[in-house]
């Protein structure tokens, strides 16, 4: 007996996007490029990836996202597909997703597509359904663009592999920032499972990367990497909780991106978890001092030991705080400072600095010499000393702080 | 021939007089730093008029002082590299945000697509090339006020002063909306995000920008809503299946989907 309505492709559409949206990622960017010259193919991808619309949320839509089916068997309680929830439920064929990517492309729509799934009769059966979707659209549609492929943790390492060679990039979602949550919340997921399965899709793009004894290189393996995410909000964790478990992912299986997603209400929710507006704000500042431990070389106690309580500061971002807990190392002078101290000045960002040491080899940097490189001294002045700009008092006078933070407002529930 | 002797029409031929070729070319004609050309090939296109004679003038003080390519803070300099910043942002949205309708028959062995699009910059040439490396295995042609370019059969070509046409209705845009009304979280809405990442200008040649008033519009209403539900009690086979799991310690076969 069929258990679901039929539904038109739109109304799949409708139910199958809803369902994918707490997913944060929609990145098209870091792969392989390559393109359709000659005719005989469709796509392209040439680095840096493209945002063909912004939803109202503000989020980027680069990709098709999309569920192949919101039905699951498995009852995470933060998930709105989660089997004891009472949303409509729908399935895409093979060929639907296939012809939906295809049309949407063509028409410049996205640059390709995600497709995640909820678990179906078992982990195997899923992931051999999403693997069927992606060989037709690269071998029959001959599609050269971007795919992103949720796999399942417990798929076999036959078929992770062949999703490896046929997408882009392939990422497993460790859900919460600790196991103990994991167990709570998703309690059919082992999260030592899901830590095997990104280890061994690091360990193939590794071997990928080898060439064998006859010089010829295997072909490439998820070329733009793995990624993972984590909902922020969802369980008691603190911030230190949750960058300390993305330090361990980047460096252990050399993620290229751990996306932070603030819980979200959902349709149906659980009775399990408390309903709150998303925490916005904390994701936000989650994902500035992801930046600051990726490329401003901060060691993440740098980071957490400036926070009372292991919570980043709402108010002012992470550089910032560690800046105002360590006012004795500034101000700094840019003609003279070391690159590294440059990237910790509050307002500083990587392309300003680069621009920066490339100028005073010429001459002295003055203080209006920023905003002419596109940088700003609004925060950076209390810290820095340039060509005719001395901070005084600045730096250490006790109101800088309150000179940065918004001043205190209101709470509402939206 | 110094800056000041030289006046600029506003005739669009840009491209040679900064072309390697062309330079090195003239007698006694000095060397110019590859990144001077770089950022040239990209500023020609830019709105501006005054942008010939700003490129040669800085061109001729780069003569004296070739170090001043590095200087970031030359006002001069850095008004060019806002220009060039300019042309970049215009051709990224243009990759970004084109819309094609289909034009021909799904199923005519190459199929046929075309769009309209107005840009901010003269941004249709040099952006073509991308559209020719993605979409080389149909035609499809990019109209817009001033040039338009037309790729057929794996040619590309450009035309002038086409007068704006009515494109037909595509099905294919109706199902392109349901995903972005449904793609969109109504409990995240920041509306200045949007709009400063994918301005106004641009959505009058976007079918999905007709749904964000909408989408606006219901967004605290639908949010609020869903914060409020009161729990919902379980579908039945929720148990079934769960107890089966529990039983076998292994998702199984859930019958007939
Ligand atoms: S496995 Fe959990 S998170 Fe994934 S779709 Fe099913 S219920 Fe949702």
């Amino acid at each position: 007996m069929n258990i679901m309505a039929q539904y038109s492709l739109s109304q799949k559409l409708a139910i199958l996007s809803d369902a994918a949206k707490y997913d944060a990622s929609c990145a098209s960017s870091g792969t392989n490029r390559r393109d359709s010259r000659g005719g005989k193919s469709l796509g392209s991808s040439e680095g840096s990836g493209i945002c063909h619309a912004y939803a109202p949320d503000g989020r980027c839509i680069s990709l098709l996202k999309i569920l192949m089916t919101n039905f699951c068997i498995y009852d995470c309680s933060y998930c709105v597909n989660r089997v004891s929830s009472n949303v409509q439920r729908a399935r895409f064929s093979v060929d639907e997703v296939v012809r939906l990517t295809i049309d949407f492309y063509r028409r410049n729509y996205i640059e390709g597509l995600f497709l995640s799934s909820g678990i179906i009769r078992s982990p195997d059966a899923t992931m051999l359904d999403m693997v069927r979707i992606v060989e037709k659209l690269r071998h029959e549609e001959n599609f050269r663009g971007y795919i992103h492929l949720k796999t399942i943790p417990d798929a076999s390492p036959e078929l992770v592999e062949k999703a490896g060679l046929l997408a882009d990039r392939l990422s497993i979602n460790v859900e919460l920032p600790t196991d103990a949550s994991v167990a709570k919340h998703a309690p059919e997921k082992k999260p030592a499972q899901i830590r095997k399965a990104m280890a061994d899709v690091r360990a193939r793009k590794d071997a990928a990367r080898d060439r064998s004894h006859t010089g010829k290189r295997p072909p490439r393996f998820a070329p733009a990497g793995q990624s993972t995410q984590m909902i922020i909000g969802a369980d008691g964790s603190s911030d230190a909780t949750v960058l300390g478990q993305s330090t361990r992912l980047y460096s252990g299986y050399k993620l290229k991106r751990v996306y932070y997603s603030a819980f979200s209400p959902i349709r149906d929710s659980s009775a399990k978890l408390p309903l709150i507006s998303p925490p916005l704000q904390r994701e936000h500042r989650l994902y500035q001092a992801d930046w600051l431990l990726r490329f401003y070389q901060f060691d993440l106690d740098e980071i957490t030991s400036v926070t009372p309580d292991g919570n980043l500061d709402l108010d002012i971002d992470p550089k910032l705080a560690w800046a105002l807990a360590n006012r004795g190392l500034f101000p700094v002078d840019i003609n003279v400072a070391p690159k590294e101290m440059l990237l910790r000045v509050p307002g500083f960002g990587v392309k300003l600095v680069g621009r920066m040491l490339q100028t005073r080899r010429q001459r002295t940097l003055r203080y209006e010499d920023i905003g002419r490189m596109g940088g700003s001294m609004k925060k950076a002045k209390a810290f820095v000393t340039a060509g005719g700009w001395s901070p005084g008092g600045l730096t250490d006078s006790a109101d800088l702080r309150a000179r940065f933070a918004p001043p205190p407002k209101q709470l509402s529930l939206f | 021939m110094a800056p000041e002797d030289i006046r600029w029409g506003h005739e669009d031929e840009p491209g040679d007089l900064f072309d390697q070729s062309a330079v090195s070319e003239q007698p006694g004609g000095a060397t110019v730093p590859r990144s001077f050309l770089s950022m040239a090939q990209s500023v020609v296109w830019h709105s501006d008029p005054s942008r010939f004679s700003r490129l040669y003038a800085f061109l001729w003080r780069l003569n004296d002082k070739p170090g001043l390519m590095a200087d970031c803070a030359d006002p001069a300099l850095s008004r060019l590299r806002l220009m060039e910043k300019n042309v970049h942002r215009c051709q990224h949205k243009m990759k970004a945000f084109v819309r094609f309708r289909e034009v021909g028959s799904p199923d005519a062995p190459r199929r046929s697509f075309a769009a309209w699009f107005e840009p901010t910059h003269h941004t249709i040439e040099p952006t073509a090339g991308f559209f020719a490396r993605r979409f080389a295995d149909m035609d499809w042609r990019i109209y817009s006020p001033g040039v338009s370019v037309i790729f057929e059969s794996g040619k590309t070509r450009f035309i002038e002063d086409q007068p704006r046409l009515d494109l037909p209705e595509d099905a294919g845009e109706a199902l392109w909306i349901t995903y972005f009304q449904n793609i969109f979280n109504p409990a995240r809405l920041n509306v200045q995000a949007m709009q400063s990442e994918m301005p106004k200008k641009y959505w009058k040649n976007m079918p999905e920008a007709a749904a964000i008033p909408d989408l606006i519009a219901s967004a605290p209403e639908r949010a609020r809503q869903m914060a409020a539900a009161e729990p919902t009690s379980p579908p039945l086979r929720a148990e079934k299946i769960l107890a089966r799991q529990r039983r076998q310690g292994r998702a199984p076969v859930l019958g007939e989907q």
